[in-house]
């Protein structure tokens, strides 16, 4: 988390190879990291579903990359994505027919699919409405309890920073730097509008507030 | 069938109008034959086979033009896209050369290839590349960069980007594109098969040329007829398979309930 423009997209980019840092390195199980790679997918603020495929073609793609799979293989981890989103039935159906909440869902599928070790997430759920968004806090819990990924969540939205992270790095702009840490230790599934998760979520706008003279990011 | 049904009226009364004029005796049947005398000269014109052997000769010429038109002129386009080198240089020839009116080409032509074939070739080949290099290249720098982002994190480079991601999706520009390369490719062959009479064919150009020498209007209106119909045809067979694809798959071009 941090202030507009502190650079948390770019650190985003730079985790996915997308981006060449100036200085320093990425080190990814202590591979380093030159370009990107399938350990490493992302999910965009935007859908960045392809229009020319449907959505089972969109959820294939990175399968379809991974040689180490058959057809009938790549078919089946595709379809069992489809249904850990709940979208099973939408297979043969085009982008354009989804609503903005499933078209992140799909997102989400396609960038699990392959089986990353890490999922970048670029504020994935700030162009919905705050019902999709709900739903899809639920949604993310459920499936990071039963794939236990490593995700990297970029937002400027405080509570659901505390909803979904285990860890919440704070972030100063120009120069990008970590300014504080915080560990949530709220038991799972976490809902959005508990009093506990408006503690902790108070706290940290508190520090965020602290160190950028009220200029609050969300 | 509604539709079709209005298109048909429509037309038909624009029949019964010309009927009308010729009808009215104000001009000479020499420069307004009536409908019934220039569907005559049509159906003598099918029954001696000389308007099928014309179409064919006409339509092999304009798929063998538009085919390596769009052969050369995809990627390059593609090319001038992804290079500054290959901009500052097709990219400005391109852009250049497709503000020259196809018929220019003629005279160059003719004395490059002689009345031959290969005129009529280079001609079609001429007027269909620059559209078609400047479309691609259009549609290949407006797809939002995303798209390549996205593909790159799953492992999608090189080769296997361009075919998979770049290509498809500027698709619906590339249609276009074709699309307008097409109609130039048609209007330069039929400017060529006017301008330039050579012996190994006779195509619907000539036929129209001949219908002027021979002071023949019916042959000369009956012909522009088919050039219509010959050029509905054939973009509706290359091209509707495609738009309806893009139509599906993008959302786009739906029409209000």
């Amino acid at each position: 988390m941090g202030p507009s423009g502190c650079g948390k997209t770019t650190l985003l980019d730079i985790i996915a190879g997308l981006t060449k840092p100036d200085r320093g390195r990425v080190l990814a199980d202590g591979q380093l990291v030159e370009g990107p790679g399938r350990q490493r997918l992302v999910m965009f603020q935007e859908s960045a579903l392809f229009p020319w495929l449907t959505v089972l073609g969109n959820v294939m793609f990175g399968l379809k990359l991974r040689d180490d799979l058959t057809d009938v293989e790549r078919r089946r981890i595709a379809h069992e994505h489809l249904q850990l989103v709940g979208l099973e039935k939408f297979a043969h159906a085009n982008v354009h027919e989804l609503s903005g909440g499933m078209k992140q869902r799909i997102a989400l599928a396609r960038a699990l699919a392959p089986d990353p070790r890490v999922l970048l997430m670029d504020e994935p759920l700030a162009s919905l409405d705050a019902l999709t968004r709900e739903q899809l806090y639920a949604d993310i819990q459920r499936i990071w309890a039963s794939r236990h990924k490593t995700i990297i969540l970029v937002t400027h939205n405080v509570r659901e920073a505390v909803c979904l992270g285990d860890r919440i790095i704070l972030l100063t702009g120009s120069p990008g730097r970590i300014r504080e840490e915080f560990h949530i230790p709220l038991p799972r599934p976490r809902d959005i509008n508990s009093s506990a998760l408006s503690k902790h979520a108070a706290r940290i706008t508190g520090a965020l507030k602290g160190y950028i003279g009220g200029e609050v990011g969300e | 069938m509604k539709r079709i049904a209005i298109a048909t009226l429509f037309f038909a009364a624009i029949a019964a109008l010309w009927q009308l004029m010729v009808a009215s005796g104000r001009w000479s049947p020499m420069l307004l034959p009536s409908p019934l005398s220039d569907s005559e000269y049509l159906w003598s014109a099918l029954l001696d086979g000389s308007l099928l052997e014309a179409t064919a000769v006409t339509v092999r010429r304009l798929f063998t033009g538009y085919a390596i038109g769009v052969l050369i002129g995809l990627p390059l386009g593609l090319l001038t896209s992804a290079s500054q080198f290959f901009e500052d240089t097709i990219g400005s020839m391109a852009l250049g050369l497709q503000t020259l009116p196809s018929v220019c080409w003629i005279p160059l032509a003719l004395l490059w290839f002689g009345q031959t074939e290969s005129a009529v070739l280079f001609v079609v080949i001429m007027g269909t590349v620059w559209s078609v290099v400047i479309a691609t290249d259009t549609g290949a720098r407006t797809i939002p960069p995303i798209y390549a982002r996205a593909a790159r994190t799953m492992g999608s480079e090189g080769f296997h980007q361009w075919t998979r991601v770049i290509v498809p999706a500027s698709l619906p520009f590339l249609v276009s594109g074709m699309k307008q390369g097409w109609a130039f490719a048609w209007r330069s062959l039929m400017a060529a098969e006017i301008y330039v009479t050579i012996l190994t064919g006779f195509g619907l150009g000539h036929l129209l040329h001949y219908g002027r020498e021979l002071n023949a209007m019916d042959q000369v209106i009956g012909i522009m007829l088919v050039i219509v119909v010959v050029g509905l045809l054939a973009d509706k067979a290359l091209f509707s398979p495609w738009e309806r694809f893009l139509h599906r798959r993008w959302g786009t071009g739906l029409k209000p309930a």
